[in-house]
């Protein structure tokens, strides 16, 4: 996993031991430690369309980290370069790191296999997606991907996801029924607990309650909060209540661009640029 | 030019009703053509069960059903006459399988193949060609069966008869291939790009996303497709008719000859028997097995698209 070349460009490139040089100042306190970072990333759409523009950004570890933004500023792209979606389609090109700690891995390196990449970050779509299989099996499948197959360790971990995205109680005495079968907020939770599984370093949530219901976003929202006990969360959101109410830091994004990154309550109540105010207070966006 | 006085609302209206009136004319035309479009279809489908229907009722008269379906010899035209069915329906069944063993993981792996690891390119150029093989005329397949196939098949297996149901069989197989990788295709791509990102995204391969994901998702599809192409099979004639020979044999080998059941309609409408003879009637039984027998594929197949539906 770890990967040699990336590790010898970003020692040579920053020659420095603190692997935050590049991010952006945040007020306050010293930072908590670092789970991942993006450097200097761009990114094109079909070679061509620059959708990222030179984004760092630290990514802390154990923190909610939001990202917010009008529509089509790049924040759900951003999310996706964690673990390397947009390789699914053809033309998409990354150039910059995003580099994961605390091995120093750069998820974006040609040599780097992003089925590697998917192996450690996990991610919980916009819509709640269930394969069409029963709750059981969708939890299985990552474990199932990785070669486990026996039932006792595929049980207790099932059994230990479920209870994970706080839908044990509801489900273990139908775990042979269809995920589909369950309410919208269900099979997001079912998502979830799919996504923890495999134990992920970094969970990744695009706009994930923008499919729900209020009260099942408001079960999500605590399930987010009480995650990241365990893992690294990067949430995008267009909805900046919940990016209030979930996160320990935000980025505001704008048509590609990094505008700012702090302490959510620093960018909410404090924000040191125009753009994000005006953002925030609804004046534009 | 005094403007939209009074006066003028009266004209007003009338011109809308008039225009009203003449839509609604044209939406009735239509409407009936429509109608009759569809009309036309299913009266002719009454028209075929009614003609079956009539014409078996008759050689039933004379056969007892009981008979149709146990005797062991299909012998009509000749003195002793029997009229077991299961004779030429072992040869329709075992052609049927020979041809599906080809078709079902051949059109499934093309399907597999085309929807989840071809490139755009690569698709635009083989799927034409691919639906260009369910072009080709039957009997030509028949032909490439009688004279190709079953000299290699011969060399290859010795003691192989000129007419075998192997030969035919292999050859129905190619045919139906195109029909099943087109709609097992067909349903695998519509399945959403969103459960394939969900298990791209638990770090799981192509091929897995493929087998595990995609292809039960498409399973309703699938099934739909398998069963068109069980429909085929057993509904194909010309290729039975030149290469698995006319014979009548009860038997579930598919190294011998054997008459199908369309096999023998094609012989014996060649033939010229007289009109309400017991040999003219024969075909409206055979015939009417044969719809039976399809019908009962597109049940289970209904069944199938019910059961196994996916709702994304």
């Amino acid at each position: 996993m770890v990967n040699p070349m990336a590790t010898a460009t970003h020692a040579s490139m920053l020659g420095s031991a603190n692997p935050g040089a590049t991010a952006p100042a945040v007020s306050g306190d010293s930072p908590p430690p670092l789970k991942a970072e993006s450097r200097g990333l761009d990114f094109y759409y079909s070679n061509s369309f620059q959708a990222l523009k030179s984004i760092d950004m630290p990514v802390y570890e154990n923190k909610v980290t939001a990202l917010i933004g009008p529509s089509g500023c790049g924040k759900s792209t951003f999310l996706r370069c964690f673990n390397r979606m947009h390789d699914l389609y053809a033309g998409n090109r990354y150039a910059g790191q995003i580099v994961l700690h605390p091995d120093n891995t750069d998820l974006l390196a040609k040599d780097v296999d992003p089925i590697e990449v998917r192996m450690r970050i996990g991610m919980v779509f916009q819509k709640p997606n269930p394969f069409p299989k029963t709750i059981y099996e969708n939890v299985a499948y990552g474990l199932r991907v990785r070669g486990m197959t026996q039932k006792n360790q595929l049980d207790d971990k099932i059994e230990e996801s479920l209870r994970g995205a706080a839908l044990w109680d509801e489900v273990k005495h139908r775990l042979g029924e269809m995920g589909s079968n369950l309410s919208g907020g269900q099979q997001q939770r079912l998502c979830i607990a799919r996504a923890l599984a495999t134990d992920p370093e970094i969970l990744l949530f695009d706009e994930p309650t923008s499919a729900l219901d209020p009260i099942a976003t408001a079960s999500i929202e605590e399930l987010v909060t009480e995650l990241k006990k365990k893992v690294t969360i990067l949430i995008v959101t267009h909805n900046m209540q919940q990016a209030a109410r979930v996160s320990d830091y935000t980025a505001y994004m704008y048509i590609g661009e990094l505008m700012e990154f702090d302490k959510t309550d620093t960018i909410f109540f404090k924000p040191k640029r125009k753009e994000t105010e005006d953002y925030i207070t609804g004046r534009f966006g | 030019m005094t403007g939209p006085g009074p006066s003028a609302m009266p004209t007003v209206v009338s011109a809308r009703l008039a225009k009203k009136f003449s839509r609604n004319l044209r939406e009735r035309a239509i409407e009936a053509i429509l109608f009759f479009a569809a009309f036309v279809s299913v009266l002719t489908t009454v028209g075929i069960v009614y003609v079956l229907v009539s014409e078996s009722v008759h050689f039933f008269q004379r056969v007892s059903l009981w008979d149709f379906l146990t005797d062991t010899q299909w012998t009509p035209l000749f003195d002793d006459a029997h009229f077991g069915i299961m004779v030429l329906l072992s040869g329709t069944i075992t052609s049927s399988l020979v041809a599906l063993v080809v078709a079902i993981p051949m059109g499934t792996v093309i399907a597999v193949y085309l929807s989840e690891f071809a490139t755009p390119r690569a698709r635009e150029i083989s799927k034409p060609i691919l639906e260009l093989l369910s072009g080709v005329p039957t009997i030509v397949y028949g032909y490439f069966a009688l004279l190709f196939v079953t000299p290699i098949l011969q060399a290859l297996i010795p003691g192989l008869p000129g007419f075998s149901l192997l030969a035919a069989g292999l050859v129905m197989g190619i045919m139906i291939v195109p029909y099943v990788a087109s709609i097992s295709e067909d349903a695998m791509r519509a399945v959403p790009m969103a459960l394939r990102e969900g298990s791209f995204a638990m770090g799981a391969t192509r091929l897995q996303t493929a087998l595990r994901v995609v292809f039960p998702a498409a399973i309703s599809g699938i099934a739909a497709a398998y069963i068109l192409g069980i429909s085929r099979a057993v509904g194909e004639t010309m290729i039975l008719a030149v290469a698995a020979g006319m014979q009548p044999n009860l038997t579930f080998n598919p190294m011998e000859s054997a008459a199908t059941i369309t096999a023998y309609i094609v012989q014996v409408a060649l033939g010229d028997l007289p009109h309400g003879s017991i040999g003219y009637q024969t075909i409206f039984a055979a015939g009417l097995t044969l719809m039976l027998l399809t019908l009962a594929f597109n049940l289970v197949g209904f069944y199938m698209r019910k059961r196994f539906r996916e709702a994304y």
